[in-house]
């Protein structure tokens, strides 16, 4: 009798130590990867698990290996048709012999791997500088709650459908017929009346005799056949499902005139992701509308949001204006919560600042849950411009409307750490949103 | 009747139970014991996840093992190529240990499992017990209480040194694996847990008690005797046991500048490399006495109307999935199935006692027509490697049977040329080729530790015995060459030395290449 040993219930991921070590060392090489992905990606599925090919640097383990294409081998292979001694074989790949007597296996290049959501944003979190709670609270899954969805076999007692089961049950009988409790009774009733008949003759006991038989049969069918079987049992199915939250919308402002280079752009976009990874632990169904201005506004895809250049001059206020327009539109305040996000590298047409804070201390920051406006600037400009107010003119005038609202919130940023502060309000325990009428 | 047949079978579903597989193993053990006379540790027989076998797989098949990026690397890679549906899972995985541990897939089938209980439990069970290059150079009691405590005392390193400074020499010490191993000189055996301990408690007070004092004792001075210097030269060497093919032993033994933890570290990672070292050698013989065990089993308890039809068929099925050799042509060709020949280089002893042709008779004439396969067989898993083994026993008939043929390969040349076809002349040629090719040794770079100047610049010289031209591949071995480095201290270097003419090939040293 040899000893087993059940271990399928022992700890689950043994090699998780490995694997989190090995993603370690793998480090700066998808650090890079999801940087590239920051930068291509779409702001919405930003946060999926990433395919990631399998990091060349930094995960190799060399050792002695034989160089191919050196020195005299020999091989010895199965399946000989045709060849005798002294036959020659070229040695181009694919020609047999050599290329598959090396025997070089799996091609490590298409190799990929999964990181899952956590990894991601770990990576993406990692130069944000965000606080320990702020990242927790943004990797944090939705809550569900239960929903019906159809029927099932199993299930607890609590949850069983009658009407399905008796459904079930009902057409079960009638393929089996068993008999009806109507048939039965006729029956005895029969017999009864016919043995209360007073005079007993052979033929009436015989056939007294023969539906007694009958009862009988029946009877015992109506045992054997059950009236509820545990086949008919059905039970409500119940399906987590993501707790409906309200809907939002965000808007992506953001200044595309020349001025506006690469390293700009990038900075834009994690901001805009940053809020849209927010939103989307808050709310069910978040649209995104993005909107470029140079002198002109208009609504555009991603794409060409964030990739396609247009030249010309700067009046921010136009932006404003056609946000405005599209939540009238489309947005209703009542229905919708608003979000928006705006940069920009200060520049704007003179006096167009004042319009500008205007429109949002008039219509737009009642409209609005949040504004968020981020100055994007050269990492020299940092130490001039640091805390003062001193700035553009589109600064200078967006100071007014920062002291008013407090769901306002605007900063200067040159690298990726000076992000998150614009959020701060955001990712407080107890948001303020009073500001909605 | 019909009922009493059904009564006989081991087991009616596919689906296993704890008891279905504790009758099959009664069986199983019933002909393995019995009838095919077999020798095995007493059996462990553990039930585990896919998940779990791919845990096993990325730890190197041991059920205990430190920590290490490498293990995690080889998990996502496993997982992928399973998830991919590129590769499926074993269906079991055997350790050499006492007593022995197997494990079985959940998924199996009661067929499979059957079969697996057989080819495992029995087969690799015997061969791990009764073959000499497993009783010689591992410890199969010892094993798993030495993997416990490795894990341990690398954990424990991890928490007093933090775990980088673990991992750079693991991965060190990983790269120089194949060459930590013993080939001729047997190593010494895995001391007791508790003599380990006591080394280590030894090791920790001479920590302790380590006075610096005595390092400021002044040096006895005089002038230095050329002749002396030579003779002290020569005499370090001798003392320092040169040449030494085992790099990771000297590096652990003698390198100037590793603490006693990593000394330890090292003596780890050589004590598992060399625990391995035998299976290498025997791959062939492992699986084909595996194989041939199962066959025979599966075979026997259908002849007992133990097994249905429809098992026997699935079981059938499986086996020759495993057996399958595609041509050299073929796309799914990946080099000879130790399976395939193991298995096939068995039969043909058993063919060869009991029916032999006058061709057998000429080539085997200790044992054509002697009937006595079993004890021919018990003989050669006991007493044989793959490189002897094919040797002594690939037929003329099994090559033409694989239809083998030799091939040579000259790098310079734009052709191969076939030497030798399954004909008469050929049949020597491919047998010592075959034979050679299994022979890990002779296959493996050969590297050793020439001379060091303790006194001079404490450079490391290596060198590497250049067989039949074959180079080393130049990226890996400046990498690995680092990585000897960072284990001794001071420069390494290579010389490439051609065994047939002694001529030098090349050289190479740490000092070129930086870092």
């Amino acid at each position: 009798m040899p000893n087993f040993i059940d271990r399928r219930l022992n700890p689950k991921d043994k090699s998780l130590g490995n694997r989190r070590r090995f993603l370690k060392r793998a480090r700066e090489e998808l650090k890079r990867t999801i940087k590239e992905h920051v930068k291509t990606g779409r702001i919405a599925d930003m946060d999926a698990g990433r395919k990631v090919p399998m990091p060349a640097r930094g995960a190799d383990e060399p050792t002695f290996q034989p160089a191919r294409g050196s020195g005299d081998r020999q091989y010895v292979l199965p399946g000989n048709r045709e060849y005798t001694p002294g036959d020659r074989i070229d040695k181009q790949p694919g020609a047999g012999g050599t290329g598959s007597a090396a025997g070089t296996g799996r091609d490590d290049d298409d190799f990929q791997f999964l990181l899952s959501r956590e990894e991601v944003l770990d990576l993406f979190f990692e130069d944000l500088e965000l606080p320990d709670m702020v990242k927790l609270s943004l990797k944090e899954a939705v809550a569900y709650k239960p929903r019906r969805a159809g029927f099932a076999t199993s299930g607890s007692p609590t949850n069983i459908n009658v009407g399905r089961t008796m459904r079930n049950s009902y057409g079960r009988r009638i393929a089996l017929q068993r008999p009806g409790r109507k048939v039965v009774e006729a029956i005895a009733e029969e017999i009864a009346r016919l043995e209360a008949e007073t005079t007993p003759d052979t033929t009436r006991r015989q056939r007294i005799e023969a539906l007694r038989e009958k009862l009988d049969l029946l009877e015992r069918r109506r045992r054997r056949i059950s009236y509820v079987d545990p086949v008919d049992i059905r039970f409500n199915r119940f399906e987590r499902q993501p707790l409906p939250n309200a809907n939002a919308v965000m808007f992506c402002l953001m200044d595309v005139s020349s001025s506006m280079g690469e390293r700009e752009k990038d900075l834009a976009k994690r901001f805009f992701v940053l809020l849209h990874l927010f939103l989307k632990r808050r709310y069910d169904r978040i649209d995104i509308v993005f909107i470029r201005h140079t002198d002109e506004a208009g609504e555009v895809d991603e794409d060409t949001f964030f990739y396609s250049p247009q030249s010309g001059g700067t009046v921010v206020s136009t932006a404003l204006e056609e946000m405005q327009r599209i939540i009238e539109e489309r947005y209703p305040a009542k229905e919708w919560n608003i979000y928006a996000a705006q940069a920009s590298d200060g520049d704007n047409i003179s006096r167009d600042s004042e319009r500008c804070a205007a429109l949002l201390n008039g219509p737009l920051m009642r409209l609005c849950q949040y504004y968020a406006y981020v100055e994007i600037i050269d990492e020299r400009e940092t130490e001039i411009f640091g805390s003062t107010d001193n700035g553009t003119s589109l600064w200078r005038a967006y100071r007014t409307v920062d002291g008013e609202w407090p769901n306002f919130q605007m900063t200067r940023i040159a690298r990726p750490s000076d992000i998150y502060p614009v959020f701060r309000k955001l990712f407080a325990r107890q948001p303020t949103l009073q500001y909605r009428s | 009747m019909g009922k009493n047949a059904a009564s006989k079978l081991l087991f009616q579903s596919s689906d296993w139970s704890f008891k279905t597989l504790s009758h099959a193993y009664d069986a199983i053990e019933t002909i393995a014991l019995d009838e095919l006379g077999l020798d095995v540790y007493p059996n462990q027989l553990e039930i585990i996840s896919s998940e779990q076998m791919l845990d096993a797989y990325s730890s190197v098949g041991m059920p205990l093992m430190y920590q290490h990026w490498s293990f995690g690397k080889r998990f996502v890679f496993e997982e992928h190529g399973y998830r991919k549906g590129h590769h499926g899972l074993a269906y079991e995985l055997v350790i050499n240990s006492n007593p022995c541990i197997t494990y079985l897939m959940e998924e199996n089938t009661m067929a499979m499992q059957t079969l697996v209980t057989a080819h495992a439990a029995f087969g690799h069970n015997h061969f791990f017990k009764n073959n000499y290059l497993f009783r010689q150079w591992t410890d199969a009691g010892a094993i798993l209480s030495y993997m416990e405590f490795a894990k341990k005392y690398i954990t424990k390193c991890e928490e007093r040194h933090g775990t980088s400074a673990v991992e750079v020499i693991l991965d060190s010490a990983h790269a120089l694996m194949d060459q930590g191993v013993f080939r001729y000189r047997r190593p010494p055996r895995l001391s007791s847990k508790k003599e380990q301990e006591r080394a280590r408690e030894r090791l920790e007070y001479e920590e302790q008690t380590y006075s610096d004092l005595w390092r400021t004792l002044p040096r006895a001075t005089g002038r230095p005797d050329p002749e002396e210097a030579e003779r002290d030269a020569l005499e370090r060497k001798k003392v320092l046991n040169l040449p030494e093919e085992n790099l990771l032993y000297f590096l652990e033994k003698n390198s100037l500048i590793l603490e006693p933890w990593q000394r330890e570290l090292l003596r780890i990672v050589r004590v598992i490399a060399q625990y391995f070292y035998p299976q290498r050698q025997t791959k062939v013989m492992n699986e084909g006495c595996a194989t041939f065990v199962h066959y025979t089993i599966i075979n026997r308890l259908f002849d007992q109307g133990k097994i249905s039809e429809g098992a026997m068929l699935e079981m059938l099925h499986s086996h020759s999935s495993v057996v399958f050799q595609p041509h050299f042509d073929d796309p799914r060709f990946s080099g000879l199935n130790p399976y395939a020949l193991g298995l096939s280089l068995m039969q043909e002893i058993e063919r060869i006692c009991n029916h032999p042709t006058s061709e057998d008779r000429d080539w085997f004439p200790q044992i054509a027509g002697s009937g006595q396969w079993r004890e021919t067989l018990l003989d050669a898993w006991a007493n044989h490697r793959d490189e002897s083994f094919i040797l002594q026993y690939l037929s003329p008939h099994l090559i033409r049977k694989f239809r083998l043929f030799l091939l040579t390969d000259q790098a310079d040349e734009k052709y191969c040329e076939v030497a030798s076809i399954h004909n008469e002349r050929g049949y020597e040629a491919i047998r010592k080729a075959l034979a050679r090719s299994y022979d890990v040794g002779a296959n493996q770079q050969d590297i050793q530790v020439v001379d060091v100047d303790l006194l001079g610049d404490r450079r490391l010289r290596l060198q590497h015995n250049i067989k039949n031209g074959i180079l080393l591949e130049e990226g890996n071995r400046d990498a690995t060459l680092r990585h000897i480095r960072h284990l001794w201290g001071y420069d390494v270097s290579l010389a490439g030395i051609d065994a047939e003419t002694g001529d030098v090939r090349y050289e190479c040293s740490t000092t070129q290449l930086g870092g």
